[in-house]
């Protein structure tokens, strides 16, 4: 049963040799390479496919956004057929052309709202993380009163000041999120500002630029690399919101949010829903394509990224 | 812990005098003022002028914003823009019931639910249960809310064939199931947006506790599960979960506009969105400080809970 | 006569199950026996699986990891073979656990007492009233103030020596045939621990209760256990009674186990090496603190009117336990908290009290090594960018100047060439530690500042420190401000030692003047709370530590 029964009082010694040296045993291996779990492949694959559209979509679109499959049979909601397979709309265009049309409008504003998201948030949260407590707090609180002010809120009263077009809702949407990214930029840098390794840097007498380029953002990069995951999903639900309100794109140009709300009626009335849920299922798949990737990362990060939302 | 309560208060008065300086300033960047939407095409240099000095908008704008904020912490939020001569105090008071009713019936049914089913989550971490449930608010939490209320009435109205995609009809007189089921495509909807965050982050909080060595050292006192979580998890995660409630209410705050709008029934929501529409400055600035504040105190209660669930400053040495 | 057999693990492995879901060994095939009344040590350093096997005594085991072969018998039960219900039943009422870390095992939201007690409750061994009235025995037993009401208190209310006894407390409250003890007073002073080990020892001894005691201190070992299993890697090394352990070691491990305790030495002057007449750094009547006007009038004042003389060459131990302003010291110096009084010269030279004022040849002049490997180099670079940024920094080295100079620091320190291109995350704790120490020679500092450089790295490992240390003291002609709350190992290696106490200097001198009598009372009860490596050592010790401590309370502080 046992390799070794003996009796418990006698002085056992493990068999050695002479050169064995006990040596410190290594650090543990760091938690194993980063794999996509099935769910996060499947998000990739869906981002791709929409990041593929979103390039090409116009060109490859059967019709031009506003142009009639059927001009001579001219009828709105009309049920998916040879010609127009997701159907027409209200004013009897084909919605897979709108669709394919809609895809660079809406990505394309997101995504260039939250690369300005994160400059501002960046560039402010880390700068205010290490400059003086004076600046520090005032930018805090600046932004925090920002914070205070719900994103769609927001987002209709510049519209409401500016009027919709794609500039302001790109600049709208990097103004209304840069306070959630300085909010964690600050954090981030003021985690690693306190860690021995800058404190060395100090020591050793280095100036600003090196604290932050060399020691602080190497390490910041990465929970900021995901978290841009996460924003570019609430920055794509904003415009949708706002253009879904009639407040973003403005017809008779297509985006997904626009679309949804272009075709209401369609529910509204019962008549069909695919007008609708066309547009819905697009954005619904991009960002929680997105969001399956982001948790995967997250995951692997220790899944600290959700405590910091 | 009384200095750092009066504190975390003082500083969301703060916050919200700092969110109506924003808002009355981004308001008067709209084009026009008052006299001349009022006045219209009609407007003469001298009519004009006369209705300034009258509405004091011919005071610096400093001075017109303590007269808006004076009056309008004493409930008067003047005269609406677009509306003829209606007070914008009779606008919302015709408007507000839905949104409230939607709102408080969402927090009532959705917050309950979902915390529980977080919290069960978290209990059986990595059980058929929590993956599901995980998957399942992954994906909503994420899904932009006219998706979900999509499905919703793909379910309800086309699947199951009751009622309609529209919410229609008068709610004077009726009970509270009466008024559940009235509503029940704009709360099932809300309830599932903010299910997704809750469930999410109340098993976040919770099996952040449970990785707690005292959750180990209680288990290896052979205390029974069942007290475990109940005992020393609950009671170190009340505030954590607290927290999250009042940040998913806060977001019902914003979501609920998107919901009147699908949903086609009044509100203070849609009362903001034609607001925007017609310009009417007054009405979003009044509207705009009722959201804001109600975000505002949300988030306070957010902020207290942590303190107060604290008992090393309940309890200080 | 043959005494009961409490707890027996025979051939027992337990593996690590990776994420990939491959299983990685950690506990080889340990056999041992604890018997009525009888504490056996489990010693080893970290990686060894001490802690693993001792929780395998409770049925458990941390979360990924699985016993994947042999058995653990309680009382002739096979844990294993218990379901969660009957596995209940027995922890806490049959086996008890003592943590290392009392702050963090203690729920922050329940009264000490009700965790003290409940576990009695709960199995149905004792009423709450009898439990209550149990536990108040307990507290005094176990030398807590105030027994009576001190259960009525909130965790965060107590200190961490007593919340340390509580803990042994709550374990005992329902009178378990079987205690396991994790490293229990790692966590406290030196002095406290003497109190905190004398108090269990006690209880133990008192109530006949066998234990399993984890630990990586043969010298704590020696003082409660009655035999030792010793673990490397997994795996029995050795296995005896604790006198025939500590005094004849047969296995090399052992044998290298006790030399990294290093005694306090035999008194005698030591040789004056290497060491010049002039002070390298001379600090006069220096105050600081924290909070408010830091350069003028803090609001909380740590150091009080610090004068030292560091000669040329030379190794000045610094000692105190947590509090006694020794680290705040070290910051002083090296300009990271300013004084708001008194001067520090470097070389004669006057030091400004701000780092920022300093120019970039004074900052060459004095490097600070800290205590953590782990956060003090930066995760994100490579050794080569570690080691070679001082370089370019202070000395003007770069391209093949710098890679070469770099080769030769990792020589210096002891480590391979192949770590230029590694990454801190690819390197062992002690391997850290020893870049640590590397960047701080490459700038070729005339002073480095050591803040508790061993006191994260196991015995062994940091005893090898130790030894690097000497070696470059010999070699280079640095000289070092020693830090440490161990008085061995700082007075292994210091020339003169400065004993600092709530923030003053108690004493200062050669190591042989500070450890030979007459000395401050602080010093005294620091020396005679040093375990000794042999059975026996703490029944004799008590009496000099309470003389003094009674000096210390009677306020005569000459």
């Amino acid at each position: 049963m046992s390799k070794l029964k003996k009796n418990e009082d006698e002085h056992y010694v493990a068999p050695f040799s002479a050169e064995v040296s006990f040596d410190e045993l290594q650090d543990a291996p760091p938690s194993g390479k980063f794999r996509l779990s099935i769910t996060g492949k499947i998000g990739v694959v869906v981002m791709v496919f929409w990041m593929f559209v979103a390039l090409f979509g116009q060109f490859l679109a059967p019709f031009e956004e506003n142009d009639l499959p059927f001009p001579d049979d001219y009828s709105e909601f009309q049920k998916p057929r040879p010609g127009a397979w997701l159907g027409t709309d209200v004013d009897d265009r084909d919605i897979l052309s709108r669709v394919m049309y809609g895809a660079g409008r809406t990505i394309g504003i997101s995504l260039a709202g939250v690369i300005i998201a994160y400059i501002i948030g960046v560039t402010l949260g880390i700068g205010s993380s290490i400059a003086g407590a004076r600046i520090d707090l005032a930018l805090t609180q600046f932004f925090n009163i920002m914070l205070a002010i719900p994103t769609i809120m927001f987002g209709l009263v510049v519209v409401a000041a500016l009027g919709s077009s794609i500039p302001v809702l790109i600049i709208t949407a990097g103004a209304i999120f840069s306070p959630v990214v300085f909010r964690l930029s600050r954090a981030l840098g003021m985690e690693i500002m306190v860690m021995d390794f800058v404190e060395a840097a100090k020591v050793r007498g280095e100036g600003y630029r090196w604290i932050i380029f060399k020691e602080i953002w190497p390490n910041a990069a990465m929970p900021l690399i995901s978290d841009f995951g996460l924003r570019f999903i609430y920055v794509i639900l904003f415009v949708s919101s706002l253009s879904f309100l009639g407040l973003g794109v403005q017809p008779p140009m297509a985006d997904w949010g626009s679309m949804v709300r272009e075709n209401l009626g369609a529910l509204q009335y019962g008549e069909s829903v695919v007008p609708i849920l066309a547009p819905a299922i697009a954005i619904a798949s991009l960002t929680v394509g997105i969001n399956l990737i982001v948790d995967d990362i997250s995951a692997h990060a220790g899944g600290k990224l959700s405590g910091r939302l | 812990m009384f200095p750092i309560l009066i504190k975390k208060i003082g500083a969301g008065l703060l916050t919200t005098l700092g969110v109506s300086i924003v808002i009355f300033i981004g308001t008067n960047l709209l084009p026009g003022d008052a006299a001349q939407i009022r006045l219209g095409q009609a407007s003469t240099e001298d009519s004009l002028k006369a209705l300034r000095e009258e509405l004091g908008l011919n005071l610096p704008l400093y001075q017109q914003y303590f007269r808006w904020l004076f009056n309008f912490v004493q409930g008067d939020f003047g005269t609406s823009l677009a509306s003829g001569n209606v007070t914008i105090a009779q606008l919302i008071s015709d408007r507000y019931e839905n949104t409230l009713i939607v709102s408080s019936l969402t927090a009532m049914i959705g917050v309950p639910i979902s915390v529980g089913l977080g919290i069960i989550a978290a209990m059986f971490p990595g059980t058929l249960y929590d993956r599901i449930l995980t998957l399942g608010s992954v994906t909503l939490v994420a899904a932009p809310e006219f998706f979900t209320a999509t499905l919703m009435v793909l379910f309800v109205v086309f699947f199951l064939g009751i009622g309609n995609a529209v919410v229609v009809g008068s709610i004077e007189d009726k009970n509270l199931v009466e008024l559940i089921t009235h509503f029940i495509l704009p709360i099932t909807t809300l309830c599932l947006v903010i299910a997704a965050q809750l469930i999410r982050m109340t098993r976040a909080a919770v099996l952040n506790v449970m990785s707690s060595p005292y959750i180990e050292m209680a288990i290896l006192k052979g205390i029974p599960r069942r007290r475990v979580v109940m005992r020393h998890a609950l009671l170190n995660a009340i505030g954590p979960i607290v927290n999250v409630i009042a940040i998913n209410l806060a977001y019902v705050v914003t979501g609920v506009i998107v919901i009147e709008v699908y949903f086609g029934y009044s509100g203070l929501a849609t009362l903001i969105v034609q607001g925007v529409q017609t310009r009417d400055y007054i009405l979003i600035q009044t509207l705009g400080m009722i959201f804001c504040a109600t975000y505002v105190i949300l988030m306070l209660i957010a902020d207290l809970s942590s303190i107060l669930s604290n008992p090393r400053l309940r309890h200080p040495k | 006569m043959e005494k009961k057999v409490v707890f027996e693990a025979s051939n027992l492995c337990i593996n690590a199950v990776r994420d990939d879901g491959s299983e990685l060994p950690i506990v080889k095939e340990v056999n041992f026996q604890v018997r009525e009344g009888e504490v056996v040590a489990l010693i080893g350093e970290s990686g060894s699986g001490k802690t693993t096997i001792a929780l395998s005594a409770l049925g458990y085991c941390k979360p990924g990891l699985k016993i994947s072969g042999g058995s653990t018998l309680l009382f002739d039960q096979d844990l294993s073979a218990m379901n969660i219900e009957e596995l209940r039943q027995i922890r806490g009422e049959k086996v008890a656990y003592l943590a290392q870390s009392a702050i963090a095992t203690f729920n922050p939201a329940l009264k000490i007492n009700e965790q003290v007690t409940e576990s009695a409750v709960i199995h149905g061994s004792k009423t709450q009233p009898e439990a209550d009235s149990f536990a108040k025995g307990l507290y005094g037993a176990l030398d807590l103030p105030d027994p009576d009401n001190i259960g009525t208190r909130y965790p965060h209310q107590v200190s961490g020596g007593q919340l340390q006894r509580l803990m042994a407390a709550m374990a005992l409250c329902g009178e378990p045939s079987l205690l396991v003890l994790d490293e229990p007073t790692t966590a406290l002073d030196v002095t406290t621990q003497i109190e905190v080990l004398k108090a269990f020892k006690k209880v133990i001894r008192e109530r006949g209760a066998a234990a399993i005691y984890v630990t990586h201190d043969l010298a704590v070992v020696a003082q409660i256990a009655d035999r030792i299993v010793v673990l490397y890697n997994g795996d029995v090394q050795e296995k005896g009674s604790a006198k025939a352990v500590i005094s004849e070691p047969r296995h090399p491990y052992t044998r290298r186990l006790m030399q990294a305790v290093r005694p306090l030495p035999a008194a005698g002057e030591k040789a004056k090496e290497n060491i010049l007449p002039d002070n390298v750094i001379e600090i006069n009547g220096v105050s600081a603190g924290y909070g408010g006007d830091v350069m003028s009038n803090p609001k909380e004042v740590i150091l009080k009117d610090i004068n030292l003389q560091l000669a040329r060459g030379e190794v000045l131990g610094i000692i105190g336990e947590s509090g006694s302003g020794k680290s705040t010291l070290a910051r002083v110096i090296a300009g990271l908290l300013p004084s708001f009084e008194g001067d520090i010269l470097l070389d004669n030279q006057k030091l400004q009290p701000r780092l920022e004022d300093r120019p970039r040849s004074e900052l060459r002049k004095i490097q600070f090594v800290y205590q953590m490997a782990d956060t003090a180099i930066n995760p994100k670079q490579t050794i080569g960018n570690i080691l070679g940024r001082p370089l370019e920094f202070y000395l003007d080295m770069y391209g093949s100047k710098r890679k070469d100079r770099v080769l030769e620091l990792l020589e210096m320190v002891e480590l391979p060439k192949e770590f230029y291109t590694r990454f801190p995350h690819e390197l062992s704790g002690g391997q850290k530690q020893r870049i640590n120490l590397a960047r701080a020679l490459a700038a070729e500092p005339e002073v480095l500042l050591c803040d508790e450089v061993t006191s994260a790295l196991d015995s062994i490992v940091g005893a090898n420190v130790i030894e690097l240390l000497r070696g470059l003291r010999k070699n280079l002609g640095v000289s070092f401000v020693f830090i440490s709350h161990d008085l061995s190992t700082v007075s292994a290696f210091a020339d003169t030692i400065a004993v600092m106490y709530k923030g003053i200097i108690a004493e200062t001198g050669t190591v042989h003047k500070v450890l030979s009598p007459p000395s401050h009372p602080y010093t005294d009860l620091l020396i005679s709370s040093v375990p000794e490596l042999r059975v026996g050592w703490l029944e004799e010790a008590d009496k000099n530590i309470q003389e003094a401590k009674n000096k210390l309370e009677q306020g005569n502080l000459t």
